[in-house]
């Protein structure tokens, strides 16, 4: 019988076959690695190695998160605990924009079936208009439950002056980090095979800290801000989540050929962290060529850390790769709070209501919720069930190339989270 | 109205009756999510009902308690509850019998959940010791909220109807820290202890309840005119909490005060919060205003467990084995639970033959002036249940 629990960890038996391949073209592979130096050996999965977890925010949970990173903090007031009551989470819901509420409510619904002991606090954010009391109260919200669900908030570009939502958010959270996993799902078409890529971007400044003005009519000035501190920060996390999943090769992305002194410094700052994890490789490349390489041969990624803008458009790059934005999920992590979404942050606008979304990435973000939460159980049975939908049943909707609806994908779900929880 | 607005027993109603494109999912369309008004009309579609069995741990406690079990297995019988009861005895009084405090909390910490009985505590300790078994249990498995959950039925003879609030009581600290000592004989003192840790945990639980279940008023119960540092420190960090909850009302009343508003006025009520004592005494108040210690469910919680037992803690030994106590509460206690494990089918369709009984008022027990058995309620409950 087929275990989709399998599919995740380092040497899957659906893909033997493909494995061989792979090994077979990694000398090739290394060659074309643009900094010709170190030889990776990342496509050498020993089958002695400990198997990398499927569902990998399992180690990141809150406890370990305030463990490591809080010393990182430099104020700390007046901190409630999280909203668990007698095993009970209370977790909040932004539906955001676009198809966000559909899918909202079929993950409602699936953890009703799975017997998930979370409750939902959902708030609505009017994104036509500038409704800062209810925005505040969605930070609020998170404050006090530690943890949210949320699609993506669509910000207007043309009202000037109102900062997108969703970076407010980060920011006002501290989410420092962001990490997608992609990695291909064996069946679903995609344009490359072999892609396991874990990108983690740093989140809170750089190109998005949001600071703008026209110094003179027709100059604008935009600042890019990156600070040895939260370069830092995001550096060691990038090679302890390396260390926790036995991630071979740490590659830096940057643009520190132009940007000499900000590019430089965030470099610098991994290169430095890298001193103290010996066992694990580390390369750095120059995002021109990453975008290019993501494309082209991005089996020779292992995890990648970078800073905010180059994420975004990698990430994006490297869902596109693997089939699509309805198949990855991101997190975003900060020292106290995480906020679960979508891995490619698309809000889905043109096909509200058509019932042909894909549900699969925001279920794989609730079940990463799910496993901040230590709610193991419950996110291998609805995370099993996604699996065996996709790859067993191919059941798909048309971005995947199938003919199903939403609804259909849901039944099939939650057929097997029915069975299994 | 009473049996309209169930709200109180109705654990998941934070689910908003969802406008969203629920036209587009037939399934998610015959899901009722259940919110407070729907939970009186038949059950139209099985809400969730998983397969799997669930472990809890059952304490039937002294006095009537072991046959108020009897009552809910009974129940749970009838309807096929996927529920597996691992029972303990504890107990102060038949202590000989009782299992170690160790082998009960282990349970209860590795299913997270349980249903107790009433434990009696005599006044004379054992061996000088202060600390209640009840007291014991609860900081092993730090158990410090108490929820007693007042509601007017249908069918009961009481001076106010429309009751419908939420009493949380801080169980760990406070007066009940069992710290006393005899300085000079003759002069006695005991500790009220309140910490801000504490005192924050139960504030932020308190309006965490308010969210979870639609309530729209915080009130903190205390007496800081007096007690200025002690009940002052629970008062500030009540206040404090309360900023974070722009959308909960939040205002506090001094406790004797409380109590005359309680008798007087108890419609003004939502949710309540307050230190061990004055929780202690409100509950059993509270309880006497909705038809006595027999009808209040209550909840216990600690951050990963939750202890479900009847809200006024009476064992009630006086009436053990002659089949007259009350089992409603038990029952509503056991429905609760059910929720609480996601079970809302099984918890919908039992509390409603409850409420139908007691509504009808053709079986009452003794205290709600009938003369019914215990064993008579319950059938006739298991008769009303409509699947």
């Amino acid at each position: 019988m087929f275990v989709p629990r399998a599919c995740a960890k380092a040497a899957p038996r659906w893909s033997t076959s493909l494995q061989a391949k792979f090994l077979s073209t990694s000398s090739v592979r290394n060659e074309v690695s643009c900094t010709g130096g170190a030889v990776s050996s990342i496509g050498d999965k020993t089958p002695d190695q400990p198997p990398r977890p499927a569902s990998y925010t399992h180690g990141f949970n809150r406890s370990m998160m305030v463990e490591q990173f809080s010393v990182m903090q430099t104020q700390d007031t007046f901190v409630p605990p999280p909203a668990k009551w007698g095993g009970r989470h209370t977790v909040t819901l932004l539906p955001g924009d676009g198809i966000g509420s559909e899918m909202a409510n079929h993950v409602k619904e699936l953890f009703r079936y799975a017997g998930a002991p979370v409750d939902f606090e959902e708030i609505d954010l009017d994104s036509t208009a500038p409704d800062v009391e209810g925005f505040e109260y969605a930070l609020m919200s998170i404050k006090r439950n530690g943890v949210a669900l949320k699609g993506n908030i669509e910000t207007r570009t043309s009202f000037q002056g109102f900062q997108s939502r969703n970076v407010v958010l980060r920011n006002r959270l501290g989410l420092f980090a962001n990490v997608v996993c992609v990695k291909n799902l064996p069946g679903i078409r995609a344009k490359q095979k072999d892609v396991d890529v874990v990108i983690i971007r740093e989140n809170l400044e750089a190109e998005y800290s949001g600071i703008e003005h026209e110094s003179v009519p027709g100059v604008v000035e935009s600042l890019k801000i990156i600070t040895r501190e939260k370069s830092m920060r995001i550096a060691k996390f990038a090679f302890e989540w390396a260390t926790k999943y036995n991630r071979k090769k740490v590659t830096a992305i940057h643009k520190a050929n132009i940007m000499k002194m900000s590019d430089g410094l965030f470099l610098e700052c991994c290169r430095i962290t890298s001193k103290e994890y010996p066992d694990i490789q580390f390369d750095q490349m120059i995002i021109d060529n990453c975008s290019m390489q993501m494309v082209n041969k991005p089996s020779q990624f292992d995890l990648m850390v970078m800073p905010n803008l180059y994420g975004d458009v990698l990430s994006n790059i490297a869902c596109g790769v693997i089939g699509g934005p309805g198949l990855v999920s991101g997190t975003n992590l900060g020292y106290r709070y995480a906020v679960f979404e979508t891995g490619a942050r698309n809000t889905g606008k043109s096909i509200v209501g058509q019932n042909i979304a894909n549900p699969c990435a925001f279920i794989r973000a609730s079940v990463d919720l799910l496993n901040y939460l230590k709610l193991e159980h419950q996110a291998h049975v609805i995370e099993d069930a996604v699996m065996k939908t996709l790859i067993e049943d191919k059941v798909w909707t048309p971005d995947l190339g199938g003919q199903a609806t939403t609804t259909d994908v849901m039944q099939n779900i939650v057929k097997y989270v029915k069975a299994n929880a | 109205m009473a049996v309209s607005r169930l709200g109180i027993f109705a654990r998941n109603s934070i689910y908003p009756p969802s406008s969203l494109l629920q036209c587009l999912s037939p399934s998610s369309q015959q899901r009722s999510i259940s919110i407070a008004t729907q939970l009186c009309v038949p059950v139209q579609a099985p809400v969730a009902k998983p397969e799997r069995r669930y472990p809890v741990t059952l304490i039937p406690g002294d006095g009537v308690g072991p046959e108020l079990m009897h009552q809910v297995r009974r129940v749970f019988d009838s309807c096929g509850v996927p529920v597996d009861f691992e029972e303990l005895y504890l107990s102060e009084v038949g202590y000989s019998r009782s299992n170690s405090l160790e082998e009960v909390s282990d349970s209860i910490k590795k299913n997270g959940i349980c249903l107790k009985g009433a434990l009696t505590s005599g006044s004379e300790g054992q061996e000088g010791e202060l600390a209640t078994l009840n007291t014991k249990l609860r900081r092993k498995i730090d158990s410090f909220a108490s929820c007693a959950l007042v509601k007017s039925m249908e069918g009961l003879k009481t001076r106010h109807t429309n009751i419908d609030f939420v009493i949380i009581r801080e169980t760990t600290e406070g007066e009940y820290s069992a710290i006393e000592y005899e300085t000079v004989p003759g002069i006695v003192e005991c500790l009220k202890i309140v910490t801000r840790v504490n005192s924050t945990r139960i504030a932020k639980f308190a309006f965490d309840y308010a969210v979870r279940n639609n309530r729209k008023k915080v009130t903190a119960i205390h007496k800081a005119n007096i007690m200025k540092l002690s009940d002052g420190l629970f008062l500030e960090c009540c206040t404090q909490v309360s900023e974070l909850y722009p959308r909960i009302k939040f205002s506090n009343m001094i406790i004797d005060n409380a109590c005359m508003q309680l008798v007087n006025n108890p419609n003004q009520f939502d949710v309540m919060v307050m230190p061990n004592l004055y929780g202690n005494i409100i509950d059993n108040l509270a309880a006497g205003l909705v038809g006595g210690a027999g009808v209040v469910p209550g909840e216990s919680y600690s951050h990963d467990a939750v202890i479900f037992e009847p809200g006024a803690r009476h064992s009630y030994a006086e009436a053990v084995g002659k089949n007259i106590a009350n089992p409603t509460g038990m029952l509503l206690t056991a429905c609760n639970m059910l929720r609480h494990l996601n079970l809302d089918y099984h918890a919908t369709i039992i509390e409603e033959a409850i409420i139908k009984v007691i509504k009808a008022g053709k079986v009452r027990t003794k205290d709600l002036g009938g003369h019914a058995k215990t064993t008579d309620f319950t059938t006739a409950v298991i008769k009303s249940i409509t699947f």
